[in-house]
């Protein structure tokens, strides 16, 4: 069954690029590979929410004929569906970790590529009422401090920077997601956060990021990669190329992610 | 057994029991020892059983006479605050545990002045891990109680009131022991109900070993890192919920 559907979309895909071809004088940006149609499903850290959102709505535009749908959820479970057999095209991941699963698992299509990283930063209430500075103002008993749970990317990193920091915090809790851990400080249940930078940059109007150096110790790699049982594989690996090219990586360091 | 009933049962039952073996299926039964003995889950696995009794103690409480005067007492919208209990029932609980937070966290309604007056935050407590759970659980007890009410003759109460028994006397002397079995049958539900509680908890209580990390909280985190040690834990606090609703259910259900 999904060896014929594979074939109709092939099939689809051909008839769409004959079609597709006397329409020559649209620019094509770069990475965009010419030709490719039909149905494209991405799984994407939560993270990669708002701009992939975008890119998504960019790839479509540049590629008329291509549908693409987005399903985001934290890394390591979106990691876990696909090695159960959940059918898509292309993995992007928060970490490097939560993609060797995938790789290690024999479900990727070649090596995953770094597109992004993304750092820490302190997400505090708007206006920073108890003045923090920096990852040593967190250890003041007297503020209330999320962390994300070290088993997900968020809280990871936040261990390696509070260690490169030298820095001993206690939390009032372990959250399950950067966006769970985020939504501590717009609702002023606790004082301050470790966050992503594009985390705060897009709860901009409830919370401030304060940047303190030792995050870049704590630096995390975003790998995105074409599945190997990808049931649209010239879209996936157009998409793949989109989203290091460009206009794609303008969209995401505008979002707060910094380039490779 | 008529086959239009046995069929769909064995169907039913197989349906709710496959999961289980599925776990039992993938569960790493080598490293079994060593996993259970792993610093961290006793804590969670006690911390479950406090919170969820906790939990069921406060819903006896304040559930058993919400039952009551829903079932007994005629008011002017009634149906309409019969609904409103069943609330938590449909409200997903992540949104129970933001509400929760909306009322009792630092900016909430009541919570400002809970911190003020008394000094209480129940957010990120053990506390606020019981009000999350009885908040989710105690709707199956008043409807269950509501249900044994009125099940149960209230001639009897009016008996009792005819030989002089005021309406206390009367719930507690006649009443409470007509119904007890559905009391008790409410009480496992809702037990097994907080003992499960996951979104309500990890939203408004938050998650830290030891002091709000239940079960169902470890076994989530758990399933980020290390699909074994979540199917360990959620063996283990399946054996033990089992173990205690059969012991429960022979004690006080079934008599």
């Amino acid at each position: 069954m999904k060896r014929i559907l594979t074939g109709v979309a092939l099939a689809a895909a051909l008839l769409l690029s004959g079609c597709g071809g006397d329409d020559s004088s649209t620019p094509t940006s770069a990475g965009s590979a010419s030709g490719v149609s039909g149905n494209l499903t991405v799984l994407a850290a939560a993270s990669l929410t708002e701009s992939f959102n975008q890119i998504g709505k960019d790839f479509e535009t540049a590629n008329p004929g291509v549908k693409v749908t987005f399903s985001y959820a934290g890394s390591s479970a979106l990691a876990q569906q696909i090695t159960s057999g959940a059918p898509a095209d292309v993995f992007a991941a928060a970490s490097p970790a939560t993609m060797k699963t995938v790789t290690d698992a024999g479900d990727a299509n070649g090596e995953a590529t770094v597109f992004v990283k993304n750092q820490l930063v302190i997400a505090v209430a708007k206006g920073n009422p108890k003045g923090i500075k920096g990852l040593s103002d967190l250890t003041n008993p007297s503020l209330k401090v999320a962390l994300c749970a070290e088993q997900v990317p968020c809280g990871a990193a936040a261990k390696k920077a509070l260690a490169a920091a030298n820095v001993k915090v206690t939390p009032v809790t372990l959250e399950q997601d950067v966006k769970a851990a985020l939504s501590k400080v717009k609702l002023g249940e606790v004082d301050a956060a470790l966050v992503y930078r594009t985390d705060a940059k897009a709860a901009a109007a409830d919370v401030e990021g304060i940047e303190f150096p030792e995050s870049s110790g704590a630096i995390n790699d975003y790998p995105i990669v074409a599945l190997k049982s990808a049931p649209n594989p010239s879209a996936a690996a157009a998409f793949v190329a989109y989203v290091q090219s460009g206009p794609a990586l303008d969209v995401l360091v505008d979002a707060g992610f910094q380039k490779p | 057994m008529p086959p239009a009933l046995a069929i769909p049962a064995i169907a039913g039952l197989v349906f709710l029991v496959l999961p289980l073996f599925g776990l039992l299926w993938r569960a790493p039964w080598s490293t079994l020892p060593e996993r259970l003995a792993e610093p961290g889950i006793l804590a969670a696995l006690r911390l479950s059983l406090l919170t969820a009794t906790l939990a069921t103690a406060v819903s006896l409480v304040l559930g058993v006479p919400l039952a009551w005067v829903l079932a007994r007492t005629e008011f002017p919208g009634r149906r309409f605050v019969r609904a409103l209990v069943t609330v938590p029932l449909v409200l997903p609980p992540v949104v129970g545990g933001v509400a929760l937070l909306l009322v009792f966290g630092r900016r909430g309604l009541l919570g400002g002045w809970l911190d003020s007056t008394f000094g209480v935050s129940l957010p990120f407590t053990t506390a606020g891990v019981v009000v999350a759970e009885a908040f989710v659980a105690m709707p199956f007890l008043v409807i269950s109680v509501e249900g044994a009410l009125r099940g149960a003759d209230s001639r009897y109460e009016e008996a009792a009131a005819t030989l002089g028994a005021g309406r206390w006397t009367a719930f507690r002397r006649v009443t409470l022991p007509l119904i007890a079995p559905g009391v008790a049958a409410g009480g496992v539900l809702c037990w097994a109900r907080a003992l499960g509680e996951f979104g309500a908890t990890i939203t408004f209580a938050g998650n830290f070993p030891g002091r709000t990390q239940t079960m169902p909280l470890a076994v989530y985190l758990a399933l980020e890192q290390d699909v074994d040690a979540a199917i360990v834990l959620s063996l283990l606090l399946l054996v033990v919920s089992v173990v205690i609703l059969a012991a429960l259910r022979d004690k006080w259900v079934a008599a």
